[in-house]
């Protein structure tokens, strides 16, 4: 273990879709060496109390995310714009949850 | 006291209670996090099993002892685990080789135990197969890595390897208890099973491109508790001290 750096396993994004979700959801990362045993390792850290049935596992680096400084002129244009959620319709009641 | 299905059921009690017991002596300091939850995680497996185990053996002994009594307060001479569970961690590789030659046995003897002549002992190894075939596909996914490694985890398998394949003969050993089991039907000829072990060991050791020793040599006296280990009572005294030094206590 003297280079720990260059021997420290890559990292995996984890997401867990649960009993009765639909969706697989992000529960947090982890690392493996390989996507079969961080599957493994998924199954042994997220679902050991009955959290999930079935686990995704995608490699960090295979992630593109968007960029923090631009928080503002991506996000803040959509506030005070209530007209875009479908709010003001009735839904009739045959029609159940959407 | 001596009936054969109380015997028994204190091996395969005892089995997940040392074995339980040994691994979760890696909760904190295994080399990893992620293996150390998934070991801690095997752990207590083990010890959900010796609860089923040691519950069912305190229920037909019917002398008044409970499954805490029995994992807490018998001595070393009273435990009936094989010696394979007993042995010590030594390092990572020690620990998951030890695993894997369990695990190859413990999957084919809950399997056959699964079909038993006694009800109550079929329930339990068919609620505890499922999860014991996890073990094993961890374990042997480990030994393979492992083995077919750098040169320094090679070594270090090999070297695990030699040293507890002579503890492997014991679990194939049928003495007269288990004799006695097998004519009535309720445990299955675990010498007839060795065939499916070697077959299993031999492909993983392969992938592994480790060798597995000539000798066949058997260290025997684990679960007729003749002869254990020198390393059982240090493992009780940690154990078993807080049952020890404050009898009772409970949280």
């Amino acid at each position: 273990m003297s280079d720990t750096k260059s021997q420290q396993w890559p990292l995996w994004e984890i997401f867990i879709r649960g009993q009765h979700g639909a969706s697989h959801r992000h529960v947090g990362s982890l690392h493996a060496p390989d996507a079969e045993l961080a599957i493994k390792h998924a199954r042994d850290v997220y679902t050991r109390r009955k959290e999930g049935v079935s686990i995704w596992a995608v490699p960090t680096t295979a992630i593109a995310a968007s960029n923090p400084d631009q928080k503002g002129q991506l996000y803040d244009p959509s506030d005070n714009k209530p007209y875009r959620h479908p709010t003001f319709f009735d839904i009739p009641k045959e029609i159940g949850g959407m | 006291m001596t009936d054969a299905v109380f015997e028994y059921l204190l091996r395969l009690g005892d089995n997940s209670l040392i074995l339980g017991h040994r691994l979760s002596e890696w909760c904190g300091t295994s080399p990893i996090l992620e293996e150390d939850i998934a070991i801690s995680n095997t752990a207590l497996d083990f010890i959900g099993q010796t609860q089923l185990w040691l519950g069912l053996a305190a229920e037909r002994a019917n002398d008044g002892r409970s499954a805490d009594d029995l994992a807490m307060l018998r001595d070393a001479w009273d435990f009936r685990n094989i010696l394979l569970v007993e042995q010590p961690n030594g390092n990572f590789g020690d620990t998951m080789m030890r695993q894997y030659l369990f695990d190859a046995w413990h999957v084919l003897i809950l399997h056959g135990l699964c079909q038993s002549a006694d009800t109550e002992i079929s329930a339990i190894a068919q609620k505890v197969v499922k999860e014991v075939q996890y073990h094993i596909e961890r374990s042997r996914d480990l030994v393979i890595r492992l083995g077919d490694g750098t040169a320094e985890s090679h070594a270090k398998m090999q070297a695990a390897l030699d040293r507890l394949w002579p503890f492997v003969g014991e679990m194939f050993h049928v003495d007269t208890v288990e004799r006695d089991l097998i004519d009535r039907g309720i445990i299955p000829n675990v010498a007839d099973l060795r065939g499916s072990f070697d077959a299993h060991v031999n492909d993983t050791l392969a992938q592994a491109t480790l060798v597995k020793p000539a000798s066949d040599f058997a260290h025997l006296g684990g679960k007729s508790g003749v002869r254990h280990s020198e390393h059982l009572g240090h493992l009780l005294t940690q154990m078993q001290w807080l049952q020890r030094a404050y009898p009772g206590a409970t949280w």
